[in-house]
């Protein structure tokens, strides 16, 4: 199925500290700019999504819609919209969907608080054990994972090391320099065994995506290339690491990743660029192993050996990866919009001829996972 | 922060309050679970309260250095899994246990204890070797 495409992807003109722009403009700013590439106007949308309220960004941006979506999931939500925009448009119900991301994740202007209701299931069985922030609570299942296979602190810090040269090539990404193990190790302990380069910065920025059908994408005066939606996949497993059936493993990557490949009718060795949303430094490790392309207990191993840094044999995270690119709160647009610049060959770090990609987010804390497979439209 | 239990969380708090650790268990599989659910996440079924033995492992742990509202005062403490003999996990702070990564080891038997928390009281579990 290859009737859907994306024909504009634009981040927000600034990225990092925005303390004059609420994150509702943000997500506007970002859209308009993604219509302009797809020579497309506010009166050619007829579908929004986002994780703000699509009545919000729809009434912002002046758009009359005839579809929503609010799906809200985390981080990966974007994925999953852009799974069921490609549904939308394939059925006839919305022709452009405009997908928006705007999060004033450091300032905080506008921006929602997020809920601690001590009645939730992580109010009365996680939040009483000092686990407030992401960094004492996704990176909870690491040591298991470390132990099981033989692993210690300093492998962990192969990850953001093997990034950096990807962000380091990247004059947009917010930890630009080059990374040794040692850097890694002698960043501030946040919480053992993540120093702070392993752990996520927090950013203010925005991200849109416009898809419609090729039929239209062809009658239309394109800035850059189309790039196919090939296939996607979606799921969840629970309420935070604790629960997790396996503390190793995250079932939602293993299942919303077999799905898009599938539904893509790709393999893994037709994908050609990988991004993992990577929050923190264990996630990529986690994905690499649960979508298949490494086994279990080798993506330290693979890390390491140079397979995902620039000349490598599957490129990972080539933005830098939210660990030291940009993360606002909800990264998976920012992974989304890294795989369509490089299949439209324009990438900051750009890798050569790569025609497929597979963009793998996790939502909440190993709580909800979206992937998207996507395809160069000349390939 | 200090839980609030709902209706279907009531009765594993009033029995933490007594110092009694109780798991729900599905009936039909007899497999415990956590957390407390109406109806069983194996079948649908029924569930039933029963008493759990208290001894765990340790899976997996952090030492937490930048501190959560509420808990500027505690830096650094232990966030850690332990891992229920009947099969489901918990998070605890493992009191009393040395904050040093050398001192701790994925495995470790613990036994459960418990510890005010505002009008509360809280399942810990301490490891078995510092009772």
């Amino acid at each position: 199925m290859s009737d859907v495409v994306i024909v504009g992807a634009a981040e927000s003109t600034r990225l990092g500290v925005i303390p004059d722009q609420s994150a509702t403009s943000l997500a506007t700013e970002s859209a308009l700019l993604a219509l302009a590439e797809a020579g497309l106007g506010i009166a050619d949308v007829d579908g929004v999504a986002g994780t703000l309220s699509p009545v919000d960004l729809a009434f912002m941006l002046g758009v009359r819609p005839r579809w929503l979506d609010g799906t809200m999931v985390g981080g990966c939500s974007y994925m999953l919209h852009v799974r069921h925009a490609t549904a939308a448009i394939r059925s006839g119900q919305a022709e452009v969907v405009v997908i928006a991301h705007g999060e004033s994740g450091r300032s905080r202007v506008g921006a929602a608080v997020f809920p601690r209701e001590p009645s939730s299931t992580a109010g009365q069985f996680e939040l009483p054990y000092g686990v407030l922030g992401a960094y004492s609570r996704f990176t909870l299942p690491v040591m298991a994972y470390l132990h099981k296979y033989g692993l210690n602190e300093a492998d962990l810090a192969k990850v953001p090391v093997a990034q950096s040269r990807w962000a380091s090539r990247n004059p947009r990404a917010v930890r630009p320099a080059l990374l040794t193990v040692d850097d890694v190790l002698a960043s501030p302990l946040i919480a053992w065994p993540f120093h702070r380069l392993e752990c996520c910065p927090v950013n203010d920025g925005g991200g849109a995506l416009v898809m419609t059908t090729k039929a239209r994408a062809a009658d239309l005066n394109l800035r850059y290339p189309p790039v196919v939606v090939a296939g996607s996949g979606e799921s969840c497993e629970g309420p935070g690491p604790a629960f997790m059936e396996d503390l190793t493993s995250f079932r939602a990557f293993r299942d919303a990743s077999a799905e898009a490949l599938r539904s893509a009718g790709l393999t893994h060795t037709d994908i050609e660029h990988l991004m993992i949303y990577d929050a923190f430094a264990h996630v990529p490790l986690y994905g690499l192993e649960d979508a298949g392309f490494v086994g279990k207990g080798e993506a330290v191993d693979f890390i390491d050996s140079g397979a995902t840094s620039p000349g490598g044999a599957l490129p990972l995270n080539t933005n830098g990866g939210g660990l030291l690119y940009a993360h606002t709160g909800m990264y998976g647009m920012f992974a989304l919009l890294e795989g369509v610049r490089q299949l439209q060959g324009r990438a900051a770090a750009q890798v050569d001829k790569v025609r497929t990609s597979l963009v793998l987010g996790v939502g909440g804390m190993f709580s909800a996972a979206g992937a998207v497979a996507l395809r160069a439209a000349n390939s | 922060m200090t839980p609030v239990p709902t209706p279907e969380t009531q009765f594993f708090w009033d029995k933490a309050r007594a110092h009694e650790l109780w798991l729900p268990m599905c009936v039909d599989s007899r497999r415990h679970f956590f957390p407390p659910r109406l109806f069983s996440p194996f079948t649908g079924g029924a569930v039933e309260w029963r008493p759990a033995s208290g001894r765990a492992r340790l899976v997996s742990f952090l030492i937490v250095h930048r501190a959560a509202p509420g808990f500027e005062d505690k830096v650094p403490y232990i966030v850690a899994l332990a891992e229920l003999e009947e099969g489901p996990r918990m998070l605890t702070n493992l009191p009393g246990a040395p904050i040093d990564p050398a001192g701790l080891t994925i495995g470790a038997p613990l036994t459960v204890t418990f510890e005010k928390c505002g009008d509360m009281t809280l399942p810990q579990f301490c490891l078995a070797s510092h009772p």
